[in-house]
C-alpha cells in the first residue's frame, strides 16, 4: 500500500491550502469554502492513522467530524444571509461592528 | 519510494487533481467557481477514503459534502443573486501574505514531523470487515454512544439556530 506518511503530507498540504484561503480571501462563501477544505483535511489525516493503527475508532472520529462541519455550515450560511440583508456586505472587512 | 504498485498509481491519480481543485477553490475570484472545485475535490477525497479501507466514510464524503452541504452553499449563492460588485479584492494587505507564510512554515513543520513515523501499518486484524457499516456501526454504538446521541442533539440545534438566525421574522 502507498505509505501512510503520503497521505499524512497530503493532508498537510490541503490544510495549508485552507488555511491560506482563510487568509487570503475576503468573501465570507469561499471563506467557509476554505474551512471546509481543512477539515477534510483532519478527517483524512483520522483516516490515516485509522488504517496505519487498523483501528476503526478514527472512522468514528471521522463520522463525527462530518456531522459537525454540516452543522458548522449551516449555521455559518445563516450568519452570512443574516449579514447579508442587514447590511448588504459580503466581504467579512465590511463586517467589523464588534470591533469599533 | 515504494514500489509503484497499482495502489500507489491510484493514490496519485486521486491526489494530484485533488491539490488543484483546491488550489482552485482558493485561487478563484467567482463563489460558484469555488463551490464547483470544491464538489470535484470532495469526490476526489473520498476516493481517498475508499483507498484507505474506509468505505462507510468516503460514502458518507460523498452524500454529506458533495451532496448536502454543497447544495446549500449553491442554494445560498443563488438565494443572494451576486453581482460582480461582491467579487472578491484584487487588492491584499501585506500582513494576509505574512499569514501564509506562516501556514506553510505549518506545512514544513508537519511534514518534518510526520517524516519520522515508522512508515510500516500494522496489519488489520480483519481487512474484511475494516471500515464497513458493520465495524464502524458496532463501534459507534459502543464506545462511542454518547458523543453519537450528542451529534444527534448538535444537530437540531444546528437545524433551530440556522432557521432562527437566516429567517426574518418567524
Amino acid at each position: 500500500m502507498a505509505p501512510i506518511t503520503w497521505y499524512l503530507w497530503l493532508a498537510a498540504i490541503l490544510f495549508t491550502i485552507g488555511l491560506s484561503g482563510v487568509l487570503l480571501k475576503r468573501n465570507a462563501l469561499i471563506l467557509m469554502m476554505s474551512i471546509e477544505l481543512m477539515l477534510n483535511a483532519a478527517n483524512l489525516t483520522f483516516l490515516a492513522f485509522a488504517r496505519q493503527h487498523g483501528d476503526v475508532g478514527g472512522h468514528a472520529i471521522a463520522f463525527f467530524i462530518i456531522a459537525v462541519a454540516a452543522a458548522e455550515a449551516a449555521v455559518g450560511l445563516a450568519i452570512v444571509i443574516a449579514i447579508f440583508r442587514t447590511r448588504g456586505a459580503l466581504n467579512v472587512d465590511e463586517v467589523n461592528a464588534l470591533r469599533e | 519510494m515504494p514500489p509503484l504498485t497499482a495502489e500507489t498509481v491510484t493514490f496519485f491519480v486521486f491526489s494530484v487533481p485533488l491539490v488543484v481543485t483546491a488550489l482552485g477553490v482558493v485561487v478563484s475570484r467567482s463563489p460558484v467557481f469555488a463551490a464547483m472545485n470544491l464538489v470535484a475535490a470532495f469526490f476526489f477525497m473520498a476516493g481517498l477514503y475508499a483507498l484507505l479501507g474506509a468505505h462507510l466514510i468516503a460514502f458518507m464524503q460523498i452524500l454529506v459534502y458533495a451532496g448536502a452541504v454543497m447544495v446549500l452553499f449553491l442554494f445560498v449563492i443563488m438565494l443572494l443573486s451576486l453581482g460582480d460588485e461582491h467579487l472578491e479584492p484584487e487588492r491584499r494587505k501585506p500582513i494576509q501574505y505574512a499569514g501564509v507564510l506562516g501556514a506553510v512554515a505549518l506545512c514544513a513543520v508537519i511534514v518534518a514531523v510526520t517524516a519520522r513515523l515508522p512508515e510500516t501499518a500494522a496489519a488489520v486484524t480483519d481487512p474484511e470487515r475494516f471500515g464497513t457499516v458493520k465495524a464502524v456501526g458496532q463501534v459507534l454504538y459502543t464506545k462511542f454512544l454518547l458523543p453519537f446521541e450528542v451529534t444527534s442533539l448538535l444537530l437540531l440545534v444546528a437545524i433551530v439556530g440556522a432557521v432562527v438566525v437566516a429567517k426574518e421574522r418567524i
